[in-house]
């Protein structure tokens, strides 16, 4: 029997061997909200490049806020957000295109779109006025859509597909896009357990192979935990703590955060903190 | 094993996906070469059939100059104009309301549903019943109305998408309607029945000053059209989908304003003519598998009014209905049609 490795012991390693470098976007003293109701005030997150960064946290604590700021989809009352030192906002939209993709919560196609036409829009930012659809176009299609393990379905439907399917297309179509980070607004809501690992798994795949930054809103905690270099966990539009999961994920975070009574134990088969929730009628004795 | 069959049992990607990515384009070419033939012989048959009909040889010698006593005036001031113009509104009703129910993804959101036409026809009335207007004050009026109407939707409805704008739209249009009402309890019989013509949409009053004009409206629009409408396969993806990909909400309300201004120009050339916007998008979207192509709702617009206004003119013996009515009573079973269908078809987002 092999002594399982503790989690700091781990995490420590991961932290020596990839040192985390000064990230390509990061919000700067933001402040978001709707209308006039700010959401997240003065608020500073930094992505690291290079890594999978997920924001956690409960309902309406401003994570969706934070990401669609960091997207552009939202302008910061104040602070900025930043790419490559320079603010989001005053960039060309098709240029920040070009390096700063985005999947949004529930996207849906339009009726009547083919796999290959949908992944294919994704090369709008590369395309120019005249220059139409051109080599690059295709192989970055192809790649896209064999990354995604989609090829099959190319002349399919986007409304007959599956929900796992059609989510792993609207990532091929942001693969396409081709751009060096990816953010993604709970990308695994509405799939079961089985595609929610699916769709993690291939973007761990992509930030191994491609070296893409991703930034994601996830809500499961424990997958969270499992897939994230770079853990934040927010709370009242406040970042509450933040680092790699082992440090993290703790009893007392995941109480201060989300209000839950929780033991934290580790992950069997990752190794990465796994929270168990306590409620009112069990595990009396933890609470 | 030979390397035919190693090929076939496991299609290359690139060429699997080449051939997925052309299949739909090819399609889309193929509709719009039959529509076309289609326009050209209900075009044919709208100015060489009928109560005066021509052969194909006079037709062109008249075309190009030749005086035939009687005929020649038939043709070239009455049939032929006709044709033409119904050509150019049907085309630019049919585009105009693609872009709407496009952007706005959502079959209902034509301009003759959310209010664009009626505000025309309210704007219009108003010109002939209380201004006693007529002719090109009327038109300016109507262009006036429907882009007025527009812009106070939107401003309402904010830019939170589709499905707002369609109800508010729907509104806005019964207001508009009491006002219509409304203007008709106040007018004198003569302009009542006037501004009732106008109202149905007719393209019978057909001359070339008018056409000429609204070419001429077309001529610009229609290359700015070209410039925007591949856009329109990104702003259709949603609001934020197409900010990812570097597409801001300027270019959903710049689409937007084009198809405003081709209702606009339309309604102003041949009244509001019910429910061609609303119809020619999803007729095209159904022959072409489910895609909507512009050049498509465009030459379906323009085979709807054609084709409308040679049953409308010779349907019946003697009596002569405008093209409206024809469209109104193909149009009102469509809308119910589609709406029935489109409950039992509703996926789950």
């Amino acid at each position: 029997m092999t002594v399982q490795p503790t989690i700091s012991a781990l995490e420590e390693e991961k932290v020596m061997d990839r040192p985390i470098e000064p990230g390509r976007l990061v919000a700067d003293g933001v402040s978001l909200g709707y209308g006039d109701r700010p959401v997240v005030t003065d608020l500073t997150v930094r992505v690291p490049d290079h890594r999978v960064t997920v924001v956690v946290g409960p309902n309406a604590c401003g994570k969706s806020t934070l990401l669609r700021g960091m997207a552009r989809l939202l302008r910061p009352m104040s602070g900025a957000v930043l790419l490559d030192g320079k603010a989001v906002h005053q960039l060309s939209t098709k240029q920040v295109a070009r390096t700063l993709g985005l999947l949004p919560q529930n996207p849906v196609a339009p009726e009547g779109v083919t796999v290959v036409d949908l992944v294919g829009r994704g090369r709008h930012p590369h395309q120019g006025a005249f220059r139409r659809w051109s080599a690059d176009d295709e192989a970055a299609v192809v790649e896209a859509l064999e990354l995604t393990d989609t090829v099959d379905l190319a002349d399919r439907l986007v409304d007959e597909l599956s929900g796992g399917q059609r989510q792993r297309v609207w990532i091929a179509m942001a693969l396409a896009q081709g751009t060096d980070l990816l953010l993604l607004d709970e990308p695994t809501t509405y799939l079961d357990v089985a595609h929610q690992v699916e769709m993690l798994d291939l973007l761990t795949d992509l930030n191994h192979t491609r070296g893409t930054t991703i930034v994601m809103v996830l809500h499961d905690l424990n997958l969270s935990a499992r897939y994230a270099d770079h853990l934040v966990a927010m709370k009242d539009g406040e970042v509450v703590a933040e680092g790699a999961p082992g440090s993290v994920v703790t009893e007392e975070t995941v109480r201060a955060v989300f209000g839950l009574g929780n033991r934290v134990i580790t992950d069997p088969v990752s190794h990465t903190p796994l929270v168990v929730p306590v409620g009112r009628h069990h595990g009396k004795e933890a609470r | 094993m030979t390397v035919v069959d190693l090929v076939e049992a496991a299609p290359v990607p690139v060429e699997q996906v080449r051939q997925a990515r052309r299949r739909p384009i090819r399609r889309a070419r193929l509709v719009a070469a039959g529509l076309s033939l289609v326009l050209l012989g209900v075009f044919a048959a709208r100015v060489l059939l009928g109560d005066f009909t021509f052969t194909v040889p006079d037709f062109f010698r008249i075309l190009f100059g030749a005086e035939i006593p009687g005929a020649s005036y038939i043709l070239m001031e009455s049939k032929l104009p006709r044709a033409v113009l119904g050509v150019l509104v049907g085309a630019a009703f049919g585009v105009g309301g693609a872009i709407f129910q496009t952007t706005l993804r959502n079959p209902l959101a034509a301009p003759d549903i959310i209010g664009v036409s009626l505000g025309a026809s309210a704007a219009a009335v108003f010109a002939i019943v209380s201004l006693g207007q007529a002719g090109t004050p009327v038109s300016v009026a109507a262009i006036v109305g429907a882009v007025a109407v527009s812009v106070l939707v939107r401003l309402v409805a904010g830019t939170t998408g589709g499905y707002r704008l369609v109800l508010i739209g729907v509104g806005v249009a019964a207001a508009l309607s009491s006002v219509i009402q409304y203007l008709f309890t106040r007018a004198d019989v003569y302009d009542a029945q006037l501004a009732l013509r106008w109202m149905t949409g007719s393209v019978s009053a057909a001359d070339w000053p008018t056409i000429r004009i609204l070419a001429g409206f077309l001529l610009v629009l229609v290359p700015i059209l070209v410039w925007l409408a591949r856009s329109l396969r990104i702003t259709e993806l949603g609001d934020d989908v197409a900010l990812g990909l570097g597409v801001t909400t300027r270019r959903t309300d710049a689409l937007l304003v084009l198809a405003v201004l081709l209702t606009a120009v339309a309604v102003a050339a041949a009244g509001p003519i019910a429910f061609v916007a609303f119809l020619a998008g999803p007729i095209a979207r159904a022959l072409n598998g489910g895609r909507t192509t512009l050049v498509g709702a465009g030459l379906v617009g323009a085979i709807v009014v054609v084709g409308a206004d040679y049953v409308a003119d010779y349907l019946l013996a003697d009596i002569n209905f405008p093209v409206g009515v024809v469209t109104g009573a193909f149009g009102a079973p469509f809308l119910i049609w589609l709406l029935a269908r489109g409950r039992t078809e509703r996926r789950a987002a």
